[in-house]
């Protein structure tokens, strides 16, 4: 049983997640449901009574609760994972981007889940925590929403199913993260 | 209760991301660095099991567990709604390292501070479902 732990709480390779990941939307699939998180924060509008002020939001909530529960199997996903499948949160990144993220400060990269310098409570008292945590958060919200999907959705479900949108999704996806990562991150890392 | 199933399965999920590294923000700025395979193996093998799968379910007409025939809800396309979209949102993955998946799961790994990230992304789907009516679709 321990080794079986121990085994469990190396890092795992991408070639165990995604198929694992693949068995998740299948298994959603099966119990006659969808495969897809952004969704939920449109639930949580809805509950938050948004639904009153505009006609998005209008619908019961309460017809998506399987999703709100899996989100919460998510968080306790992650639970599980930091108390007993192993401390080492670290992320075994490349050479090259520990460099990289070095010479902008941040300064064990990869060792933690997320840089700290940036994602603390403390930050949120920085225009540069401000940005990262706040208009971050927000352009992900908005996006997915305007997109109607997340990787999830997307780049998961849609392209499974050999959707043409899912696959423009995901184009524009990158397109955004590639020009936040080469051309703004540079500068808004110094802040 | 009914709802366990989803709960078991989320966790699943949420642990598989937390040990695939897949919830990191590191992981995210080297994937969009192209420095490393892990995270286009990761999306790649999941999709490459997932056509799969969806082909087996499609030429055998499966069904799910209420009887119904398993269909993913086809997306009417749309040039604009997609890529301008689609970028926002990309814009907003690469400053946080997360979607909205690892969002949660980061909740549960202890990084207290995202939930000011996921109440921004649920102020960010407000705003969207406020002006939608003005944007391009």
């Amino acid at each position: 049983m321990s080794q079986i732990l121990d085994w469990i709480s190396q890092p795992w390779p991408w070639y165990v997640a995604g198929p694992l990941i693949a068995a998740v939307m299948f298994s959603m699939l099966f119990f006659g449901k969808s495969f897809g998180l952004s969704s939920n924060l449109r639930t949580m509008c809805s509950i938050l009574g948004a639904g009153k002020s505009c006609d998005f939001f209008d619908f019961n909530w309460r017809d998506q609760m399987w999703n709100l529960v899996f989100a919460a199997g998510l968080v306790l996903g992650g639970l599980i994972s930091y108390l007993y499948l192993g401390n080492d949160q670290a992320a075994h990144i490349s050479e090259a981007t520990i460099a990289e993220l070095k010479a902008f400060g941040i300064e064990n990269p990869g060792k933690d889940v997320v840089p700290k310098e940036i994602f603390n409570w403390e930050s949120l008292l920085t225009i540069k925590g401000i940005i990262f945590i706040v208009v971050g958060g927000f352009l992900v919200g908005f996006g997915t929403r305007y997109a109607g999907g997340c990787t999830s959705g997307h780049a998961i479900s849609g392209l499974s199913d050999l959707q043409p949108a899912s696959l423009l999704a995901v184009v524009g996806f990158f397109i955004g993260g590639l020009i936040m990562t080469y051309f703004i991150l540079p500068y808004l890392l110094v802040l | 209760m009914k709802f366990f199933r989803y709960l078991f399965i989320g966790t699943i999920f949420g642990i598989t991301l937390a040990k695939a590294e897949v919830i990191s923000w590191f992981r995210i700025y080297e994937m969009f660095k192209f420095q490393s395979f892990h995270m286009y193996g990761v999306i790649g093998s999941a999709v490459v099991v997932g056509i799969i799968v969806i082909q087996l379910i499609k030429r055998n007409k499966l069904k799910s567990i209420d009887g119904e025939r398993i269909i993913i809800a086809p997306k009417q396309f749309s040039w604009a709604r997609y890529l301008i979209g689609g970028s926002i949102f990309g814009l907003g993955w690469a400053m946080t390292g997360a979607c909205p998946g690892p969002m949660f799961i980061l909740l549960g790994n202890g990084v207290g501070v995202i939930l000011v990230v996921i109440a921004s992304a649920v102020l960010g789907t407000y705003v969207y479902g406020k002006i939608r009516h003005k944007l391009p679709h």
